[in-house]
């Protein structure tokens, strides 16, 4: 898969509070969470962003919370991935969990600007900064995980492994 | 092995397992909330499977938005009562019989020692304090959890923290926790796992070990994790409805670092926003001003707490400018706290006392911060927005902290009251 975007760029830290307020949890409807996407750290990030666009982001992005909602507030608003130079564990796997794309890539993260256009090749993990032409390789993901994503996400891998357990 | 590795192995039905290992476990128990099982409960139904792996292993606590704060947080409440129903859940705990997650589930024995647990809240690595694995994750793997009662997970490095020393007048386990965060940072233990030991933990009462598991993930951990020994012992014994085991990491378990700190040197912390990580002693604070005092949560709603708390304010009144909310963890708290007149003190004290709910600890209600105004927490985080405004602020202590602070309307310390 070949993604490409214009970057928005955040800081280190940013938190699932941040992502998505917990004043909004009161319902698990991704439009709804799609408008209140990054609120408390760009309140006018839910006007400006636009289908494909890239979050690239420092240090333990998605610090915080277990709240499957951050992952799906920024999917549903359009975004197609996040770049960061960590990601906080939680956030990782529900990240993989319900196929938002991330990629590990600590230089890429430091170097790429905001407004940078910007390719990743899902599948060997390499980032192409366009504006500065400079390439990244993204940490690569586990085979096992790579397994659940080919599946289309957790759950589909879950529903193949059961029905094939029902079928023996 | 550490104490992690044992479990972990244990679960994955191997003799070993190391590092950087994924491993597909068996799981003891499971549980989601009003926020984050609605989510699972839509991702289970797509599995297609007719029932959960077992009945008596899985529960859903309404405790976030609860009591209903609105019809969407109602609507949300309902899901979960619907699916403990429809799925015949030994375990629902509806208003006046619930608690907070984290205080309720080791209160009520569904938790215990060398299990392995995942739960859909970040605040699930508290049972660790009980010597068991025990970690956050999201909505999905919640549910995939809930059909197959197995979970993969990725081994963690061990990172081993020795506490040696005595603890000082009104320092507890928020206290170390704070600390331990202050000098690792807020990813200091990032997917790693955090054991604590030495002779303050060995002293440590089973509530201030679970405050210091609850806020593993506060530094980025998988799960924090005490060795069980006799304090364990009487708390779980005549407690847990399963049988337990009891795991010790070997003398030669390898961790990726070992921090030591002498306790001797630490006094009562404050986190200062935005992040948990800006803890300073209380006494180089400064005149903070607050508006709002919360003691409560999965982090500090437990009795020995609120006798902390209690101690304080026994014969003193909350400041004129302060409004102070009181949240007992779990209805046996509440009791608890009734029957040794806690409740009597912080009603006379003028606080306001209100039933089990995580309520303004994420901004959810019960207390929620206008624009511009500060409040002191025993809660766990104290990001922008939290607990309410985005441009209000929350700073993180233990109980006796926030109890001298709703005393004189400032960040103070026990000292300045005692």
């Amino acid at each position: 898969m070949k993604i490409q975007g214009s970057i928005w760029k955040f800081g280190s830290d940013v938190d699932t509070d941040a992502i998505i307020p917990a004043r909004y949890l009161n319902t698990s409807d991704p439009v709804e969470l799609a408008k209140h996407c990054m609120e408390d750290a760009d309140p006018a990030f839910p006007e400006k962003v636009k289908p494909g666009e890239i979050i690239v982001a420092g240090k333990n992005f998605g610090c915080g919370s277990s709240r499957e909602h951050a992952p799906i507030a920024i999917k549903a608003a359009g975004i197609s991935c996040v770049i960061a130079k960590t990601f906080a564990r939680i956030f990782y796997r529900n990240a993989f969990n319900i196929g938002l794309p991330i990629f590990e890539a600590p230089e890429a993260a430091e170097e790429i600007n905001e407004g940078d256009e910007v390719t990743v090749d899902a599948g060997t993990g390499i980032i192409t900064n366009k504006t500065t032409g400079k390439t990244y390789q993204a940490t690569p993901v586990p085979f096992f995980m790579q397994q659940i994503i080919a599946a289309g996400g957790l759950i589909n891998y879950v529903a193949e492994r059961m029905n094939k357990t029902c079928t023996k | 092995m550490t104490i992690t590795e044992k479990i972990l192995a244990a679960h994955a039905g191997k003799e070993q397992v190391v590092p950087g290992e994924l491993i597909n476990a068996r799981v003891d128990f499971v549980l989601g909330n009003d926020i984050t099982a609605p989510v699972a409960i839509q991702e289970f139904e797509k599995i297609g499977v007719p029932e959960v792996f077992d009945r008596e292993r899985v529960t859903l606590v309404p405790d976030h938005f609860t009591p209903n704060k609105d019809i969407k947080s109602a609507e949300q409440a309902m899901l979960l009562k619907k699916f403990s129903q429809k799925h015949g859940l030994t375990n629902y705990f509806e208003i006046g019989r619930m608690g907070i997650e984290h205080c309720l589930l080791p209160e009520q024995g569904l938790v215990g020692p060398g299990d392995l647990v995942i739960g859909a809240d970040s605040h699930t690595c508290t049972y660790g304090a009980l010597g068991a694995f025990s970690t956050g994750v999201g909505s999905t793997d919640l549910a995939a959890a809930m059909a197959l009662g197995e979970t993969w997970l990725k081994v963690p490095e061990s990172i081993k923290f020795e506490f040696a020393g005595e603890l000082q007048p009104w320092v507890g386990g928020k206290d170390l926790i704070l600390y331990t965060i202050g000098d690792i940072g807020v990813d200091g233990a990032l997917y790693q796992a955090m054991e604590f030991t030495g002779r303050a933990i060995e002293n440590l009462s089973m509530d201030g070990r679970l405050t210091m598991c609850n806020m593993a993930i506060e530094a980025g951990g998988k799960n924090g994790i005490i060795a069980p020994d006799h304090i364990t012992r009487a708390y779980v014994e005549g407690r847990c409805r399963r049988p337990y085991q009891f795991y010790q990491s070997d003398p030669d378990a390898k961790y990726s670092q070992i921090c030591q700190y002498d306790v001797t040197q630490i006094e009562p912390q404050v986190a200062f926003p935005h992040l948990p990580e800006n803890s300073r002693p209380v006494s180089e604070a400064g005149n903070v001003e607050i508006d709002q005092v919360v003691i409560g949560s999965c982090t500090n709603g437990r009795i020995e707490d609120l006798r902390l708390a209690a101690k304080l304010l026994q014969g003193r009144k909350v400041h004129k400018n302060v409004r102070m909310v009181i949240f007992p963890g779990t209805q046996e708290i509440y009791l608890q706290a009734l029957r040794e007149g806690l409740i009597e003190i912080f009603v006379e004290a003028g606080g306001a006392v209100s039933t089990p709910t995580c309520g303004p600890c994420l901004g959810g209600h019960m207390g929620i911060l206008a624009k511009g105004e500060r409040a002191i927490a025993t809660t766990n985080r104290n990001f922008v927005g939290r607990m309410g405004h985005p441009e209000s602020e929350v700073y993180l202590s233990n109980p006796a902290v926030a109890a001298a602070s709703a005393i004189l309307g400032r960040i103070a310390g026990p000292g300045e009251v005692e």
